[in-house]
């Protein structure tokens, strides 16, 4: 195979999709932060940010829908499901590589191809943000949106509270993965490559 | 010693309750809530010789469950008002008697000298009600001297505090004849003014009205300066903050704050229920910094290895 082989890893719709999300996700964690922090400044109020906030919310959860058929009905789902076999260990192997391996001029441990897109430890934590922690933010942004649908009492604790605590707990969680998922994506053939390839499709290998 | 001590003390609580079982918990046979706790009331007329049934006037009628609930509970009605009043027909002149205002007994009593009546009363001059009604708004416009109970110092359940403190407003914001009495004009529609506020129906049920339209005065449990609409609290991060006026209001009161501290885990989880998200908890924000700046590192140092070793 030539040095040069690329394949076609991001098809439109899921370019489109993943630069909305980017967008929705970072209008998110910036006005969630403020929110938090209780930020008023005469340019931006409160009551403008909690907007802010909540049309980005809506916005995120119209393109989850759009990633989740998308990945039913196209080819793209099969690049999500993990084997049994190696759970564990293909995840540890490629943690390896990332803090010691490719710093002693070791191959990449599993070289993408048509048929793995992600690797191991790459593929669990997108499952587990796009399948559990996603999904969960916006069940529990939804019943904050509308908090009179909310228990009223959790054992000793108020349901909003309980659900607030969730909520930014997992959309921290998702704070700090896009931290991660920003830097490790210049581990490739060169810092900016993986940048330029998910805005034309195309991934060098 | 000790035992006897105990019998007597126990006989008087036994004897006192008795007493008043005898006058508000079995109103049939108390001279006044004969008729004053019923809808109708019966008489012998002298004159025509026969015996009359009439209606009772709807705000003469008292609520018998309320006033043994009540802090005045161990009063008997003509304890304040005139003992002429158990002759029946009352006498017109009697409308004129004096009645005595919260001051003239609580005021300059050292016993009741944590309630600081007298401060309460130099913040309801300024308060926007004074404005209006001047010296005729007494106390009792807002608490019943019938039945007013310290629901907010007794109380460790702030649902029933909020209800209980925001029914002292409604009963006459949400009534257009006892509004218009004391305004002169119709009363505004609360639902419709407060339209700005999010979650409309949640904030009513777990702030008081007090909270945003009162000045907040550190040396008061409850301020009474009511101020006028135009300077309520309009911005969410003055309760949306770690420096929550609720603080300083709704939770300033001793039982809510005991509650809170016997908790257990709650007191690890909340120590500023009203700010958004994580935040509300130190120990979780206190994490999350951590779990942050742990990730920078853990980035700086990687990328430091990838140009030493490239």
């Amino acid at each position: 195979m030539a040095a040069t082989e690329k394949i076609y890893f991001y098809p439109l719709w899921l370019r489109i999709w993943h630069g909305i999300n980017a967008l929705g996700i970072i209008v998110l964690i910036v006005t969630g932060i403020s929110m938090q922090s209780s930020m008023e400044t005469s340019v931006i109020g409160f009551s403008l940010v909690v907007k802010l906030h909540n049309i980005a919310g809506v916005v995120v959860t119209l393109g989850y829908i759009v990633f989740f058929v998308g990945n039913l009905v196209t080819s793209n789902g099969k690049y999500y499901l993990i084997k049994i076999k190696g759970f564990i260990k293909q995840p540890i192997k490629q943690a390896l590589y990332y803090s010691w391996g490719m710093f002693h001029g070791m191959k990449a441990p599993f070289p993408l191809s048509e048929k793995r897109k992600f690797n191991p430890l790459q593929k669990i934590f997108y499952v587990v943000v796009m399948y559990l922690a996603v999904p969960g933010v916006i069940i529990t942004g939804f019943a904050l949106l509308f908090p009179e649908i909310i228990i009223e009492k959790v054992y000793d604790f108020s349901g909003v509270f309980v659900t607030a605590i969730f909520h930014s707990a997992l959309g921290f969680f998702i704070s700090i993965f896009l931290v991660i998922h920003l830097y490790i994506a210049s581990i490739g053939k060169s810092p900016l490559e993986n940048y330029k390839s998910i805005i034309t499709g195309w991934h060098h290998i | 010693m000790n035992y006897r001590l105990i019998i007597l003390i126990s006989l008087l609580f036994f004897a006192s309750s008795h007493l008043n079982a005898q006058s508000y918990q079995d109103p049939q046979h108390h001279a006044c809530l004969k008729c004053h706790s019923n809808q109708s009331y019966s008489f012998h007329n002298d004159v025509t010789d026969k015996e009359v049934k009439r209606l009772m006037n709807p705000y003469y009628v008292l609520d018998t469950f309320a006033i043994s609930a009540g802090v005045h509970k161990s009063f008997d009605c003509t304890d304040c008002h005139s003992s002429e009043y158990e002759v029946y027909p009352h006498q017109a002149t009697l409308k004129l008697e004096p009645l005595s205002s919260c001051l003239d007994c609580h005021g300059g009593d050292e016993s009741y000298a944590k309630y600081k009546f007298e401060e309460i009363q130099a913040e309801v001059e300024k308060s926007v009600h004074h404005k209006v009604y001047g010296e005729n708004f007494s106390c009792s416009k807002c608490h019943n001297q019938h039945t007013y109970a310290a629901t907010a110092r007794n109380s460790d359940n702030v649902l029933e505090i909020v209800d209980y403190s925001n029914k002292l407003c409604l009963s006459c914001h949400n009534d257009m004849k006892k509004y218009k009495l004391i305004s002169g004009h119709n009363n505004p529609k609360l639902v419709e003014v407060h339209d700005w506020l999010p979650n409309q129906a949640l904030h009513f049920q777990h702030v008081r009205c007090i909270e945003c339209h009162t000045e907040v005065v550190d040396s008061l449990m409850v301020s009474h300066n009511i101020l006028s609409k135009d300077h309520a609290v309009k911005k969410c991060v003055e309760c949306h903050s770690a420096d929550s006026r609720l603080k300083a209001s709704l939770y300033k009161y001793e039982n809510l704050r005991k509650r809170s501290e016997n908790g257990g885990l709650s007191t690890v989880l909340t120590n500023s229920s009203y700010v958004i998200g994580t935040h509300q908890s130190p120990f979780l924000k206190l994490l999350s910094i951590l779990i942050f700046l742990a990730t920078l590192a853990g980035i700086i140092i990687h990328s430091i290895f990838r140009i030493l070793k490239k």
